[in-house]
């Protein structure tokens, strides 16, 4: 009994949040991950893009509850998602054609194109801070638990609750779908092949007939999509603060390189690795050990291998180590 | 001299612009504008010399200021001798048996050059003294952070003059930076870039959590200033004579006694804020005009040729036996230092250390823009691009404000857009300084001066 209470613990306070943030994580890796192998630029407005679309996305979130609309017991912001993705995908197309493009064609060097999106990044966090203001904002409504732990304690008889938050849910389902659903266009349809095609060698493919703008313009609206719903699924998770989608570019970029970079499937692990990495290490194991080991033994310190302020700093030391080992990514990216 | 018309002319403006601050507004603003300005100088130079002359991407400009900071906290502060009695000796053990461990791996790497089981081993001492060195500063830790919190809670400095830290903060950055530039510089470019700036948030999230080191998030206030105080100045005979001399024309008109008295004392408390920020503002010049000096005599230097020659073709510049791997630390390391000393010297104009303060927004990211817009490769530009980029900066609410004030003027005062335009006026800045950096990208990639190397 106190093996499946520890068990049941670690899946309440490690297992569970972790898939979650590894799924918002992954979906923005993925994005990262897909500017760089295609456009071939470090994208510093990663964190930003994906707060503008969820901006979209809480602003119709807000209108339509003033109106009275809502979703049932999901939450209102799941229907906000397609229109705030059409606005995401517009803004980028608007930057790259003023921005991007220009560099793109004169075949500039990539520090020169990651420059140019440290640029994007303030006029994208300037917008947002204009139009929403720098401040907390919930907009999560709806059903707020799948499974209570009181109920779970009342099923099962266990110590230990186990809980399910309906946005852990959402996430876990709606980044099985999407990432299914884009890999299965990168490796099955045609446009999907024409890019990786692109990404692999780009003249080889120029010289086979594909359209470059045409990929470049497929890039943008599968990262314009990605970034969207990675942004609603963080904010619907936590909540929406322009800043925090800032800072979320640093361990999005270390789940990028990570798992390889230019390498979708291995951003897609990525996210997964840092996330546990950064739960595993900083959860305190006191009472998981409690349950497991007999009473003479009990640990007496937290059993804590860092403090929860070293998040963060986890995530960028495991970027570290593999940078040190394998520079390309655990999963062959390209090369450095 | 033609060859320097442009620049002449442009640090003219500049200087023109800070004394229209100090008209207009006042000269108390215009001062802590110059004063900061000479301090992203400081900062744009280190970033400079990475990124000009070598061509490495450094974003981790903030972790090296935090370094700088903490070293001010660290030579400023007197020593907290019941905090060195309740943990000085577990915190000194642990310090050995890291460098120890340290030690031990280099030996460890050195022996099994060939061995797969090297990374075996070294994970082991890893975990073994991690470990160890937990357990022995675990309880350390907790007694030193106990004493006091309120006000101290940490070991505490050397309670040296705070000048000295602009030496130590240099040397800090440039001992992380040699242990970073190890570990990153095999990278390229963008790798780089965002290696150096986790790397730089690993830092500054240790200076942040680490209370017994700087007080961590609960801020180290009340630092010594290598200047006169403001009260002090007050209450002294030489000084209010001086503010009576300087403005006598004014007092003069003045009749009434105790009216005159009223309005020397205003004059007093404003000159001696003015002064204090003219003496810091000298003790900044002074870096800035040395570390030109240096850099300027580098750049046209052997080295300096050497270096721009690894920057422009890193290939053929090792077949014609430069050590590439070797000048690309150094220069890493060199730039760091003086970042450092950057970070130093902005605590000292403060008197204050926020560890919470250190974001990539303000002292990655705008640094380096100001070493973009300035001009790449050219001391002179970076000096500029510091003072213009951080003019902006700060500037831009006012300017946004003047501008909303003025294309709403025919809306009513209560229309929502505009009360709402006027409240975000402080987010402009963000917009201002993104906007400019892509003109600039785009029209004059190479910055406002641009680099001009003579071919003697």
């Amino acid at each position: 009994m106190d093996f499946i209470n520890a068990i049941v613990l670690l899946l309440n306070y490690t297992v569970i949040p972790a898939l979650t943030y590894g799924s918002q994580l992954a979906l923005g890796a993925i994005f990262v991950t897909l500017v760089y192998g295609i456009l071939r630029f470090a994208n510093f407005a990663t964190g930003d893009m994906m707060s503008f679309g969820t901006m979209v996305a809480v602003l119709i979130t807000f209108y339509f509850q003033s109106l009275g609309i809502s979703f049932g017991f999901l939450p209102t912001a799941l229907l906000t998602i397609p229109p705030a993705i059409l606005a995401m995908i517009f803004y980028m197309l608007f930057i790259d054609k003023f921005v991007f493009s220009y560099y793109r064609v004169k075949k500039s060097p990539p520090v020169q194109l990651a420059m140019v999106s440290v640029g994007v990044m303030f006029v994208t966090q300037a917008i947002i801070r204009i139009i929403i203001g720098p401040f907390d904002r919930r907009f999560f409504d709806g059903e707020k638990f799948i499974l209570k732990a009181n109920e779970f304690k009342e099923m099962t008889g266990l110590n230990e609750g186990l809980t399910i938050k309906s946005t852990q849910a959402i996430t876990i389902f709606v980044t099985v779908i999407v990432v299914s659903i884009m890999f299965w266009f990168l490796n099955r349809t045609k446009t999907g092949t024409s890019m990786r095609a692109y990404s692999d060698n780009e003249d080889l493919a120029l010289l086979s007939g594909i359209d470059p703008k045409k990929v470049v313009l497929i890039t943008w609206i599968i990262a314009g999509i990605l970034a969207t719903i990675g942004g609603v699924l963080y904010g619907l998770d936590k909540s929406y603060r322009p800043f925090v989608y800032f800072n979320n570019m640093l361990p999005i970029f270390a789940a990028a390189i990570v798992g390889g970079i230019g390498n979708p499937f291995g951003a897609f692990l990525g996210g997964y690795v840092i996330a546990f990495a950064e739960i595993l290490v900083t959860y305190a194991y006191k009472k998981f050990f409690a349950y497991l080991l007999p009473e003479f033994m009990e640990p007496d310190s937290l059993m804590q291998l860092l403090s929860t302020d070293y998040k963060f700093a986890v995530s960028f030391s495991i970027l570290v180590i593999v940078l040190l080992f394998r520079p390309s990514g655990i999963f062959k990216g390209k090369t450095l | 001299m033609m060859q320097y018309k442009n620049i002449i002319a442009a640090y003219s403006i500049m200087i023109l612009l800070i004394i229209a601050v100090g008209v207009l507004q006042s000269w108390t603003i215009a001062l802590t504008i110059l004063n900061y300005c000479l301090i992203s100088a400081v900062m744009t130079i280190g970033a400079n010399i990475q990124w000009g002359y070598a061509g490495l991407i450094n974003f981790g400009i903030m972790g090296y200021t935090a370094l700088g900071g903490l070293a001010a906290v660290l030579v400023n502060v007197p020593p907290v001798k019941e905090a060195w009695k309740a943990g000085g000796l577990g915190m000194v053990v642990s310090l050995i048996l890291i460098i120890s461990g340290v030690y031990i791996i280099r030996r460890v790497l050195r022996k099994f050059e060939n061995s797969k089981k090297r990374n075996y081993i070294v994970a082991v001492i890893i975990i073994i003294g991690f470990v160890i060195v937990r357990y022995i500063s675990g309880p350390a830790i907790e007694n030193i952070e106990a004493v006091d919190p309120a006000k101290t809670g940490f070991l505490g400095g050397l309670g040296l003059p705070i000048i000295f830290s602009w030496i130590v903060g240099g040397l800090f950055a440039a001992g992380i930076a040699f242990i970073v530039g190890k570990i990153a510089l095999g990278l390229r470019a963008d790798y780089l870039a965002i290696a150096t700036l986790l790397i730089a948030e690993i830092i500054v999230s240790i200076i942040k959590h680490e209370d017994w080191l700087a007080r961590g998030v609960k801020n180290v206030i009340g630092l010594k200033r290598p200047v006169p105080y403001e009260v002090d100045l007050q209450g002294s005979t030489w000084f209010i004579d001086l503010v009576e001399k300087f403005h006598s024309k004014k007092l003069y008109v003045i009749t009434s006694l105790t009216e005159r008295q009223d309005v020397l004392n205003q004059l007093v408390i404003d000159a001696s804020s003015v002064y204090v920020k003219l003496c810091l503002a000298g003790l900044f010049l002074t870096v800035v005009i040395i570390l030109l000096i240096l850099t300027q005599k580098a750049l046209y230097s052997p080295w300096g040729r050497k270096m721009r020659a690894i920057r422009d073709n890193e290939v053929a510049a090792n077949a014609m036996g430069k050590n590439v791997v070797k000048e690309h630390l150094l220069i890493f390391i060199l730039g760091s230092a003086i970042v450092g000393i950057a970070g130093a010297m902005m605590v000292t104009n403060d008197g204050l250390f926020t560890p919470g303060s250190y974001r990539p927004m303000r002292y990655t990211f705008v640094i380096w823009v100001m070493v973009i817009v300035g001009g790449t490769g050219n001391n002179f530009g970076a000096i500029l691009g510091g003072f213009v980029v951080w003019f902006l900066w700060v500037e831009a609410a006012p300017i946004a404000l003047f501008f909303i004030n003025f294309f709403t003027a025919h809306l009513e005062e209560t229309n929502a857009v505009k009360q709402h335009l006027i409240q975000s006026a402080a987010y402009f800045r963000f917009l201002l300084v993104g906007i400019g950096l892509l003109i600039i990208m785009r029209y004059r990639p190479k910055g406002l001066i641009p680099e001009k190397i003579n071919i003697k």
